[in-house]
């Protein structure tokens, strides 16, 4: 049971409860028995009944919220030209969304453009993804190789990964290359250090099992190490999408002809914030789809119940 | 298989503290199919004896042989049960047991890992549960997958340490009895070394009873022998003659340990 499923569940029961009270009349020893037992399972009418119930609620403040920061930002825009109100904002979106994937020679539509930099983060992400829980892994079992690496990743970790930018730019001579290298360094170190510090934390029972009963190499990776570190994995490669989702804007802000930031830096140029505001919008959506994946994908691996 | 221990030292230093030194120079012979239990206080280095005859840990000074041969790690021919169960939780009870012995009998045909596989699931009646995960199962189930789990690895020596402290007292005494049954049966397994808390636990199975102490004592402060005749039953071994005299004995040992230990800790 996820820790989501627990209201729903537990308002059924309350709405079920009137019911309960007929057969509690039956006799007394039933009477306690009733009372402090478990009720009967909800039926499923009642379940999707506050299910329903649940979901409107919290979808109505979402509204609300919602609601608020629109006319707060109506407000702040009110009467300004260059920046643009909800309203323009919206329009815009209308526009772009309604022929996304045009491509001309010195325009292209911002589908086009969104998949572009989408591309580019995929790539750079499984790369990282590969070395780093292939490294993260050797890292976390042996203790030499944590020694030897721990420094290096922990000076270059806090580094802006746009810093690396100038060098794979001069290295690669092309600016769609130096992006996904970059992404590449963004995307790595939230996966190896999680995966490292997963590797590393086998519960001790876990290893003298391995080491009484002579565990090979393949054994211990897939029945010892790997599993205890899954969870983390996934954790850091959440981590890595989400930066590597941000960064991606700012790179090709800085040189490039296409992709999201690209485009967005085009709009500024034209002086249209309407543009910007929703590339804005549609970034937003697109990270929260890509977290809500991988969210999808940790609680599918997650063991429901860990033991010992 | 006779287990010499000679020698054997081990003290843990920690921060802040003066190193303890928990195994002051422990000498112990263990014949061939003996089952000897330790017994004492915590904290007076029973598990480490048994971890460093297991290969677990390693000692400070002294040896550990195992028929002449030097000790120098861990390995199935002393298999070994954890006081956890530590099963690992994401395979099935059967997968448990397969994959230690496959790992440890890297030899053994594909028809013998089976068969030794089923033949201890089924001697402790865990064979129609052997798909369950081990969060999927009660204390005790755990408990008797690790235990088929070191015996279908046919161990010559196995090593037990608190392996029922966790489960309760029927379940206890339901474990203790399939213990001996399988020590007693056609296993491999000969020598038993297992520690305790539980008096009662150490007379019903040991041939002998090694009780281990805190300072100011010497780390095995008595051996004491347990000539109770097998097959012993738990309710007619507390009617031997002998059992009175053993149990008065141990709790006297260990009544006298527990006060020096808080005369000590009052100095201190």
């Amino acid at each position: 049971m996820t820790p989501r499923d627990a209201t729903p569940s537990a308002v059924a029961s309350a709405t079920t409860r009137p019911t309960e009270a007929l057969p509690a009349l039956a006799s007394t020893t039933d009477v306690t028995v009733a009372g402090q037992g478990r009720p009967a399972p909800p039926s499923w009418l009642a379940v999707l009944g506050a299910r329903l119930l649940a979901f409107a609620t919290a979808a109505g403040w979402a509204l609300v919220g919602l609601a608020v920061f629109v006319a707060l930002w109506y407000f702040a825009a009110r009467g300004s030209t260059t920046v643009p109100g909800p309203a323009e904002g919206a329009r815009t979106l209308g526009d772009l969304l309604s022929r996304p994937f045009f491509n001309e020679t010195n325009d292209k539509g911002i589908g086009l453009h969104l998949y572009i930099s989408l591309r580019r983060v995929f790539i750079g992400f499984g790369l990282a993804a590969l070395v780093g829980i292939a490294l993260g892994l050797i890292m976390g079992a042996v203790r030499p190789i944590w020694s030897a690496l721990n420094p290096l990743v922990q000076v270059l970790r806090p580094v802006s990964p746009l810093a690396w930018f100038p060098i794979w730019l001069y290295i690669l001579q092309e600016a769609a290359q130096a992006a996904v290298v970059v992404i590449f360094i963004t995307a790595l170190w939230p996966t190896l250090i999680n995966t490292a510090a997963g590797a590393g934390a086998i519960p001790r029972d876990q290893r003298n099992v391995a080491r009484v009963f002579r565990f090979g190499t393949g054994a211990y990776l897939w029945h010892v190490l790997i599993p205890n570190a899954l969870p983390h994995i996934i954790t850091g490669l959440r981590l890595s999408m989400g930066i590597g989702w941000m960064v991606i804007v700012a790179v090709e802000m800085l040189q490039g002809n296409s992709g999201i930031g690209y485009f967005i830096w085009n709009s500024y140029n034209a002086l249209e914030l309407d543009k910007v505001v929703a590339a804005i919008v549609l970034i937003g959506i697109i990270g929260l789809v890509l977290d809500t994946l991988l969210l999808r994908l940790s609680r599918w691996v997650t063991p429901e119940e860990v033991h010992g | 298989m006779t287990i010499q221990i000679s020698g054997v030292r081990k003290s843990f230093k920690r921060r802040g503290h003066a190193p303890q030194d928990v195994l002051r120079g422990v000498d112990l012979t263990i014949r061939t199919g003996e089952f000897v239990s330790f017994i004492g206080h915590s904290g007076c280095g029973k598990s480490t004896l048994l971890n460093i005859v297991g290969g677990l840990v390693k000692a400070d000074g002294g040896s550990v042989a195992v028929d002449g041969q030097v000790v120098s790690g861990p390995g199935p021919d002393r298999a070994m049960v954890f006081q956890n169960y530590s099963l690992l939780p994401w395979l099935s009870l059967l997968k448990n047991v397969r994959v230690a012995v496959q790992e440890s009998r890297p030899d053994w045909k594909k028809a013998r890992v089976d068969e030794m596989v089923e033949r201890y699931l089924t001697a402790v009646s865990l064979w129609e549960h052997r798909n369950k995960r081990p969060g999927q199962v009660s204390g005790g189930m755990a408990q008797r997958a690790a235990v088929a789990r070191a015996f279908a690895v046919a161990p010559r020596t196995l090593l037990l340490d608190e392996p029922f402290g966790a489960l309760d007292a029927l379940t206890r005494s339901r474990l203790q009895q399939q213990l001996v049954d399988l020590w007693d049966s056609e296993s491999e397994t000969e020598t038993v070394l297992m520690v305790t808390h539980g008096l009662d636990e150490a007379i019903l199975l040991a041939d002998r009873i090694v009780v281990m102490a805190n300072l100011p004592y010497p780390s095995v402060r008595t051996v004491i022998d347990v000539p109770i005749p097998r097959p012993r039953h738990r309710t007619t071994v507390v009617h031997h003659p002998a059992y009175d005299a053993i149990q008065k004995q141990l709790v006297d040992l260990l009544i006298a340990d527990n006060d020096a230990e808080r005369v000590g800790a009052g100095a201190g």
